[in-house]
């Protein structure tokens, strides 16, 4: 008896909306086995993760202001991995869309109006996409692969970051730590809106999945986007320049970074300091496929993924799991996400040897 | 032909070389093969004739081992065989030529032979007993050539060669000739005749008939994974086979007769292009016009610049100046794809998967791909999907695609009525001029005519039409005017029907991939034009 994987003719839909429950569930099944086997409660680490952050309510802030930044970043992600352009560098984008926006709060530090808020935020727009500018100059121009450019300019950013509020925009009054001066209250936003326990960043992140939906889903632009990655040939044939679309999903993809990068700081942060940098921008590639790339899924995906942040912290706390636990849960799905898509296109049939029926000379030769 | 392979074919003592019974292969939802009978005597040319998905490879990879059969029985020389691999077909005596060869373009052709090989013999031995059958057959090779240098002709060559070796007493030859110039399909048929006559059995997979009359001595036709009948071709006409084949009668192409042309609608002037990558073919000086109504066909063989010619046509590369490529009046040669549909310029490439449609998209979506501004989908700066949708539905029925509706995936149809839905696609978008590849590349009969009856119907409507293929017979059916393209260059224009097949072969290079040759050629062309 052997097992096969039967191209199937079509791409099964089904599949394609049940794998990435189905990666999620195997995730806490094998996370809650592997705990066990090296001394922890298993089946309990698993509950505070994925289910307490979800049953306390006095956990949910917490879960919608970390949804916010990693819905705002996937969403941009999504674009880009649909047209197979892949930006891992979203984490660099995040901090150079934060340091831009601080940079306009530097400026502005003894002005007052309700006009720098939005500069602060088109500024972090406009610095998350000047950051995948290069890796879209490098790639258009001299064919320098996105991956590992985008991915060392990471490091750049946390240098800069680095320099930054260790140097020139160091608070005076900051006891010499490595941190800007705190916004004004025309630099910040509030943490919860309208009386609910949600961020202003995750009110923008809801409504800007349904307009990269329709613009995925509508627009000549989202149907390049959809080609392109699909089929090279088949984008050029049908008018769409594939250096065009290189940087156009690097810039939207670093400018949502950007506006991600600038909302946290102006809404939790108040400030820049060298804790800022939290691995969204890489948490997100996850959410952009566990959402499979679609701007709905990736709202559900965030949300999924800022619960195994809150919870592993409650882990932590409560089983005493390692500080690194919510990282393996997370990475655990990405990869059982990726390697179940291999059920989208095939399906598992079981083979059973035929009998044979007529006695025959066999051939010289192995036997299959 | 008479030959000494009748003595041989004739002698029925002897026990068949191969013989089917009842064989049978189902795969998931197309019974491939239904109970197929045939014998195939030694020395005997046997044609498998069929259009395309009539199970013909199938059968063809149940005898060479790569698939085995659900039912039915294989026989070799009388003797009940089971053939589990190719392997074990090899050292039966079964060689086998692909229709797609399998060569390492950067290698030798003593190198690619040698990694094809099931045992280990030097290279010096090896060299010679290619050599004793390069001279055995009367083939021409060089085992030194790198094969990137070489022409398709040859390059099929090496496959003989390596099938050759094995002293094979039954050769499979899967559609061998659908990628050479008249010329070099004669040197092939010198091939077969002469192994013929020296006992091993010939099993000629085609669905080119004036080829089966000139070669087989019988021939076995399928239809739908069944038998159908089994006919002496000698005995045959073109038209009472190709019948058989489909099960209808055939449909002549209908065209008014003596139809008259308008004006200039599309024309190259001076076209040129450098060679992209290794393996690509430069542009020369490239210049034809073509009239509203006319259909000019661009003959060649395969790799002599047809893609390159194709792509700067529908505007995927650009020209170097706008007036390069002129369309009813207007340069045109430095707009884009979008920009050239917009101004009535279709354009349908070789290449369905990937390039002309995109198989996870739906039909809707692969509507969109090339009609949206066309057949007004925007509204609004969004795509409007009803329309989309609409439009596709109306490509399926107008041109009969068997498909569940617009939103079956491109890749759940069949490659002919994919093919169909293309054709379709850019024909009712009613453009000034209409450039395609292959139209009817691995599609059936009936489907075939179908797509040439619209192509012939689309340029009496006044739309200039340019159709590239490498099938000769196809072009000279329907077309008006013929230009053959060798080398990246054109030939000049000819009129169908004042031309002969020797002379468009000429043009084709039956001498390309030997350099001399070609010089003597050119300049024999020069010196008389044709």
């Amino acid at each position: 008896m052997r097992i096969r994987f039967e191209k199937r003719r079509e791409p099964s839909k089904l599949m394609q909306a049940v794998t990435p429950v189905v990666a999620v569930l195997l995730t806490m099944v094998i996370g809650a086995v592997i705990f066990e086997a090296i001394g922890y409660d298993g089946p309990r680490a698993v509950k505070e993760i994925f289910f307490t952050p979800i049953t306390a309510s006095y956990k949910w802030p917490d879960v919608a202001r970390r949804a916010a930044p990693l819905i705002l970043i996937a969403l941009g992600l999504c674009m880009g991995n649909r047209a197979k352009v892949w930006n891992i560098g979203a984490e660099g984008q995040y901090i150079v869309g934060a340091l831009a926006g601080a940079g306009v709060a530097y400026f502005t530090e003894n002005l007052q109006g309700p006009w720098i808020i939005p500069l602060m935020v088109l500024a972090g727009i406009a610095g998350g996409a000047l950051w995948a500018a290069i890796p879209a100059f490098l790639k258009t121009r001299y064919r320098v692969n996105e991956i590992l450019s985008s991915l060392m300019l990471v490091y750049v950013a946390l240098q800069l970051l680095n320099y930054l509020v260790t140097g020139p925009w160091k608070d005076p009054n900051g006891h010499n730590f490595p941190q800007s001066a705190p916004f004004t209250q025309w630099q910040s936003l509030p943490k919860m809106l309208w009386g609910t326990p949600f961020p202003p960043g995750l009110f923008i992140a809801f409504l800007l999945s349904v307009v990269f939906w329709i613009v995925m889903s509508r627009s000549e632009f989202g149907l390049g986007v959809r080609v392109v990655g699909e089929a090279p040939k088949a984008a050029k044939y049908a008018g769409y320049d594939a250096d065009d679309m290189i940087w156009r999903t690097l810039l939207i993809s670093g400018g949502m970074a950007g506006l991600a990068g600038v909302l946290e700081a102006a809404t939790q942060g108040g400030q820049l300091n060298l804790g800022f940098p939290s691995g969204y921008g890489f948490t997100a590639i996850i959410v952009s496929f566990l959402g499979r790339l679609h701007p709905l899924g990736a709202v559900v995906a965030g949300i999924v993924l800022a619960i195994t942040y809150v919870g592993g912290q409650v882990a932590q706390t409560v089983v005493h799991v390692p500080n690194a636990t919510a990282g393996i849960f997370q990475a655990m799905m990405l990869f059982l996400i990726l390697a179940s898509d291999v059920l989208v296109r095939r399906r598992i049939r079981i083979v059973r040897p035929q009998p044979s029926a007529q006695p025959a000379v066999q051939v010289a030769g192995s036997a299959m | 032909m008479a030959g000494p392979t009748d003595a041989l074919a004739k002698n029925s003592s002897a026990p068949p070389r191969l013989e089917l019974r009842g064989v049978t292969k189902r795969f998931p939802g197309v019974l491939a093969n239904d109970n197929v009978s045939l014998t195939v005597k030694p020395g005997e040319v046997h044609a498998l004739l069929g259009e395309n998905g009539a199970g013909k490879s199938t059968l063809v990879k149940m005898i060479y081992g790569i698939l085995a059969p659900d039912a039915g029985e294989v026989l070799w020389n009388g003797q009940p065989v089971k053939i589990p691999n190719p392997r074990a077909a090899r050292k039966l005596g079964v060689g086998m030529v692909f229709q797609h060869f399998s060569l390492f373009e950067a290698l030798t052709v003593l190198e690619n032979i040698a990694l094809g090989l099931d045992s280990k013999a030097s290279q010096r031995e090896l060299e010679a007993e290619i050599r004793r059958v390069l001279d055995l057959y009367g083939l021409k090779l060089d085992p030194k050539r790198i094969v990137s240098t070489l022409s398709v002709g040859e390059r099929q060559r090496i496959e003989i060669v390596r099938a050759l070796l094995l002293n094979p007493s039954l050769l499979i030859m899967d559609e061998p000739t659908s990628v050479l110039t008249p010329q070099e399909v004669e040197q092939l048929f010198e091939t077969l005749r002469k192994l013929a006559a020296g006992g091993c059995s010939i099993l000629y997979i085609s669905h080119k008939l004036h080829e089966i009359i000139a070669l087989c001595d019988v021939a076995t036709i399928l239809r739908g994974g069944k038998f159908v009948a089994e006919c002496d071709p000698k005995k045959e006409t073109s038209k009472s086979m190709a019948e058989l084949m489909i099960g209808a009668n055939l449909k002549e192409i209908a065209r008014p007769a003596g139809r008259a042309f308008g004006e200039e609608k599309f024309a190259a002037r001076g076209l040129s292009l450098a060679k992209h990558g290794d393996f690509g073919v430069a542009l020369r000086d490239i210049s034809f016009s073509v009239r509203a109504g006319e259909i000019l066909g661009v003959a060649g063989v395969a790799g002599n610049g047809q893609n390159e010619f194709m792509e700067s046509l529908s505007g995927e590369t650009l020209a170097a100046t706008p007036d390069a490529i002129v369309m009813a009046g207007a340069p045109i040669g430095r707009f884009g794809p979008t920009e050239r549909r917009a101004r009535g310029l279709c354009a349908v490439p070789e290449e369905r998967n990937g390039h002309a449609a995109v198989g996870d998209f739906t039909l809707a979506e692969n509507g969109e791909l090339t009609a949206r501004r066309r057949m007004g989908f925007m509204q609004g700066g969004l795509i409007n999907a009803s329309r989309a949708s609409a439009y596709a539905d109306k490509v399926i029925k107008t041109f009969a695609v068997k498909a569940l509706g617009p939103r079956s995936t491109a890749g759940s149809l069949s490659g002919g009525n994919l093919q169909k839905f293309i054709m379709g696609r850019e024909i009712l978008q009613e453009p000034t001029a209409l450039v395609v590849s292959q139209p009817t590349w691995g599609v059936d009969a009936g489907a075939a005519g179908a797509i040439r009856q619209a192509i012939v119907d689309l340029a009496g409507r006044g739309c200039a039409v340019i159709v590239v293929s490498q099938d000769l017979d196809e072009l000279l059916e329907f077309c008006d005017s013929l230009v053959v393209i060798n080398l990246g260059s054109l030939s000049r224009v000819m009129k169908v029907g004042e031309v002969s097949i020797e002379e468009i072969g000429l043009l084709m290079g039956g001498v390309h991939g030997d350099p001399e040759a070609t010089v003597v050629m050119t300049e024999h062309l020069h010196a008389h034009p044709i």
